[in-house]
């Protein structure tokens, strides 16, 4: 052992976090509350770290904004026991470095396939081709998955297209539909209800229960929506159902 | 050539499961698998199958088939059912908690269900469909898994996985009791902080009951509206099966098996896993309170239930022939004529 920083305990997971009861064969390491790239950063370091320690009776982790759930076999272990083990774990320096990729997602806005354009520009004062420019000039980052399969929490938005969710949520959203709400933006995999607000669309798939892994998109991964007109937006809907559709990638750093 | 299942009724909700689809909710994967996870086991030990065989859940009312390509053992657990077989004009019913040998063309169906609203029925060797991230169990809403990703539906013909079951039929001596004593166990947590005292003392003191506005998903309790110190809404996070989320409204949902992996909505408490099966089993109309437990002790309460089910599975017997005529004598009534023997070996 070579322990030679300053302060060695700061980085390890028992003075980062605190563990919260989830029934008897879940718990949850929170690292803190609201949405922020280190957080975020420290609950992959930590799901990561956890995988390596390879420790027996943990069924699988989630990550989420600012915690990790972990699901473990009462069968097997204890929430005790596996606490005890993970306190000690070194998560390092919480860094957050630029995305090492960035995906490009093309977008038809407004119209039928953003039918809330039209009132996020009203609410935000903005006209219609602001809000696509603003929304798409953003690098957003992964930093959740889930709520459906192939659904990624894309933050954050620029403050001024920050609008509460829907007071009534839509009971079908269409897959490909393009959504804001509060700091987040996201795609629809699928049809679903939803009460984000929908601005565009994409013909992009971002969930295959054949590959490995599923999604498209990984956490930390950079992502990017670039404006597309209806006969583009057409022809690459045709090429994803042909399955030769190759999704855009800018250089990332 | 194997034998198929023929579905004439589907019933109102039919969907191959098996014990869940484990490791991708870090992709937003949901777990799904059997409500009931103790009557899928059982359903499957009576069939002679592996624990985590994919098998038919059935909601309210079972299926209606005909069996073809091959004779086929069926085996119902979860639920008090009467399973109707009829062949060449001759209908013999027989109960739940045992397996029963129907030969190749005869049709068989499920009536209502009795004592829980989420029976298992399982077929010897397993339901044929491929398996999807190492599950064969149905996403709904993913629309993946199981057949098509959907229920059942008239005219589907599911495969049962080849091979001929060795042995005589086997039951269950004493099946689980099913009635349910209004009360499930909880851990509170992990956002218990977000309600005032008084919405704490309301869930932990007083009666909920079973919305209509229950399913695979969760179930909407109506009852006293929990009071919240700020507001619904959280930093969306992680979510346990037998999570109890409450949004805005102040009325709990209890997550079950298909409830999505991450959500805004701040969690009071999660359902223990050894009352979940009977959280699966819950109607519209029932009435519960809810019991606050340690983990400690809810771990402990698991391994009660693991226990308990080895011992049920240790205890299936061969059918007794007295059985048999106890059975004609009590289902008599139902018979159109004659009576086709359980376990012929045709």
């Amino acid at each position: 052992m070579v322990a030679t920083s300053p302060v060695p305990d700061d980085n390890r997971l028992g003075r980062l976090a605190r563990f919260l009861s989830v029934g008897d064969t879940a718990f949850a390491i929170e690292f803190g509350t609201g949405i922020d790239p280190v957080l975020n950063a420290r609950v992959h370091r930590a799901a990561a770290r956890i995988l390596e320690a390879a420790l027996p009776g943990i069924t699988e982790t989630v990550p989420s904004f600012r915690s990790l759930l972990v699901h473990y076999d009462p069968l097997v272990t204890s929430a005790a026991v596996l606490q005890q083990a993970m306190e000690g774990l070194d998560l390092g320096e919480a860094v957050v470095s630029a995305p090492e990729r960035v995906w490009v997602i093309p977008t038809l806005y407004g119209g039928t396939a953003g039918p809330d354009l039209e009132e996020v520009a009203r609410a935000t004062g903005l006209a219609p081709e602001e809000v696509v420019a603003r929304h798409a000039g953003t690098l957003y980052r992964v930093y959740v998955q889930g709520f459906l399969p192939g659904f990624a929490y894309l933050g954050v938005l620029p403050p001024e297209l920050e609008l509460p969710r829907l007071a009534t949520p839509r009971v079908r959203v269409p897959p490909g539909s393009v959504a804001i709400a509060q700091r987040m933006t996201g795609v629809y995999p699928v049809e679903s209800p939803g009460g984000w607000r929908l601005i565009g669309n994409t013909p992009l798939r971002f969930f295959d229960h054949a590959a490995a892994p599923p999604t498209l998109f990984a956490p930390g991964d950079g992502v990017r929506f670039r404006p597309a007109a209806a006969g583009e937006h057409a022809a690459i809907a045709e090429a994803v159902a042909r399955g030769d559709y190759r999704p855009e990638q800018e250089a990332g750093r | 050539m194997s034998a198929r299942l023929l579905v004439t009724q589907p019933g109102p909700q039919t969907t191959v499961q098996d014990l869940g689809r484990t490791g991708a909710q870090a992709y937003g994967v949901p777990v799904c698998g059997a409500l009931d996870g103790v009557a899928l086991r059982l359903a499957n030990a009576l069939a002679g199958n592996e624990p985590n065989a994919a098998a038919l859940e059935c909601r309210l009312i079972g299926p209606s088939f005909t069996v073809e390509g091959g004779p086929v053992r069926l085996a119902i657990a979860g639920a008090e059912a009467a399973i109707e077989v009829t062949r060449e004009g001759e209908t013999r019913s027989y109960p739940a908690w045992r397996a029963i040998d129907v030969p190749e063309g005869a049709s068989v169906r499920i009536g209502a269900l009795r004592g829980s609203g989420a029976a298992v029925l399982a077929v010897a060797g397993g339901i044929d469909v491929p398996a999807v991230l190492g599950s064969r169990a149905t996403d709904l809403k993913g629309g993946f898994g199981g057949l098509d990703g959907r229920a059942l539906k008239a005219g589907d013909r599911v495969a049962v996985v080849a091979g001929t079951p060795a042995g005589p039929c086997l039951e269950l001596p004493r099946p689980p009791s099913l009635a349910f004593d209004g009360v499930l166990r909880v851990v509170l947590g992990p956002q218990d902080d977000s309600f005032t005292e008084e919405g704490l003392a309301a869930f932990l003191g007083t009666a909920y009951r079973v919305s209509r506005e229950a399913d695979r998903m969760g179930i909407r309790l109506d009852g006293a509206p929990l009071a919240f110190r700020a507001g619904a809404d959280i930093t969306s996070d992680g979510i346990a099966t037998g999570a109890i989320q409450v949004p805005g409204s102040g009325l709990p949902i209890v997550l079950l098996a298909d409830h999505q992996t991450v959500g805004g909505y701040a969690k009071i408490a999660t359902v223990i896993s050894a009352d979940l099966p009977r959280a699966g089993r819950l109607l519209p109309g029932a009435e519960l309170r809810f019991k606050a437990v340690g983990v400690g002790e809810a771990e402990e309460a698991r391994r009660a239930l693991e226990r308990e089910v080895v011992s049920l599975i240790a205890s299936l017997t061969p059918v007794r022939a007295a059985a048999e005529i106890d059975l004609a004598a009590l289902y008599a009534a139902n018979l159109i004529s004659g009576v086709v023997t359980a376990c012929d070996p045709e």
